[in-house]
């Protein structure tokens, strides 16, 4: 991926909410009147969009974290994007 | 019970003085909460309280019965202001503006200029939604279905309205759900009875959709059971889960996962059988109901002005704004 994309912003859209659902045993998204229950990667990448750091933070906190996967920037932009086609993010 | 959204409908709402208290509430047990409101008695001070409890999400609404609608899309703006005013004070609050209008016969040619006015609005959402026909509505059907004719050049509007809004890079969302008399199968109602959704009506009845009520089953109420019980335990929310209580044509269908048999409800009110297969269904032996009403529809001479209101003192009330 190119440099442009490494310094964009994801942050949630509006109406959209993230968080740990107990009785799923994983993160979900909240929007109006639906939810989507996410796999692990999916709630581990989320879990980091705050709509301060850049796609690049982001992957530099998640290769800390999950030193065993190797280099990141790939899949967590390949899912940043799919979220956006999707509306559950937007970058700015 | 992993129940994820609360949602705080009506009547209106807004005429609960703890509405923020019930907000916080929500949030503080993680729901995602919504309003669904007439926006009437709102103020953006009272958007602002519900902001800070943690509510999500506001939906204003249009109803079919709202005199001011017409008179806003017919120019006068005085009675509609309140309305407006609180569209605008929800999206200044952070949310996005989320409408839904009720559309019938009387206002479905006025489709353009309800869209107009909610992208001048710049609303996010907007939900064009043909009213559906239980309780009031259904009394009032004759006087509120719109033609075959009528839908197509509607729907044709905002497939052209949706084209225009891409060219010009808008993300306003047209939403137009047309009214399932005139399909073919009927909808997966409730996705399937006490399969998602619960709801308590004001006097405390837990009910497995809005318009239960008028079914002859007895239901349960949160003054008396727990939830828990409610959902999972009572003759009430068993009565329709799952499929073997389905007679002919749905037994033996293949679509029964699909749809559920469609809306136990709307067989009531037009077989007189709740058991009976949805008739909107094609395969129901009672789709001539559905056919019958399709042709009135084509025929219909009923005024706006001889709908009977839900509750004349309001609309008049409304009216004077």
């Amino acid at each position: 991926m190119d440099f442009e994309n490494a310094n964009k912003v994801p942050r949630l859209r509006l109406g959209f909410r993230f968080q740990w659902e107990p009785a799923q045993n994983a993160h979900v998204l909240l929007y109006p009147e639906g939810m989507v229950r996410l796999n692990e990667s999916a709630g581990a990448v989320l879990s980091e969009v705050d709509g301060q750091r850049s796609v690049a933070d982001i992957v530099a906190t998640l290769e800390k974290q999950f030193p065993e996967a190797g280099p990141l920037m790939t899949d967590v932009w390949d899912f940043l994007e799919d979220a956006e086609q999707k509306s559950w993010i937007e970058f700015r | 019970m992993g129940a994820a959204q609360l949602g705080f409908s009506g009547g209106e709402p807004l005429v609960r003085q703890d509405l923020a208290e019930l907000i916080a509430e929500a949030r503080h047990l993680g729901y995602y909460s919504n309003l669904i409101t007439s926006g009437l008695g709102l103020t953006a001070a009272k958007v602002q309280a519900f902001r800070d409890a943690g509510l999500d999400h506001i939906q204003v609404s249009f109803q079919a019965s709202d005199p001011e609608l017409n008179n806003a899309v017919a120019g006068s703006r005085k009675a509609f202001e309140q309305k407006l005013a609180m569209a605008r004070a929800v999206k200044e609050a952070g949310y996005p503006m989320v409408l839904n209008f009720v559309i019938h016969r009387h206002n479905i040619h006025q489709m353009i200029d309800i869209i107009d006015l909610c992208d001048r609005l710049d609303a996010d959402y907007v939900e064009l939604a043909t009213c559906q026909y239980y309780g009031w509505a259904f009394k009032n059907r004759a006087g509120l279905m719109p033609s075959h004719a009528q839908l197509i050049t509607a729907e044709a509007e905002v497939d052209a309205y949706r084209e225009r809004l891409a060219a010009n890079g808008s993300r306003m969302k047209l939403i137009f759900v047309t009214p399932d008399y005139y399909e073919e199968r009927p909808k997966a109602c409730m996705n399937g009875w006490g399969s998602l959704f619960l709801t308590v009506a004001l006097d405390g009845t837990a009910l497995p959709c809005h318009s239960a009520r008028l079914l002859p089953i007895e239901f349960p109420n949160v003054r008396e059971s727990g939830l828990r019980s409610i959902w999972y335990d009572s003759p009430g929310f068993n009565h329709y889960r799952g499929d073997s209580w389905m007679p002919e044509p749905c037994r033996s269908c293949d679509e029964k996962g699909k749809d559920f048999g469609g809306c136990r409800c709307q067989a009531y009110l037009l077989t007189g059988d709740a058991d009976n297969a949805d008739p909107v269904c094609s395969k129901s032996s009672h789709h001539d109901r559905i056919l019958a009403a399709r042709r009135a529809a084509d025929h219909a001479t009923t005024g706006l002005e001889d709908l009977t209101y839900r509750n004349t003192e309001n609309s008049r009330l409304f009216f004077r704004g």
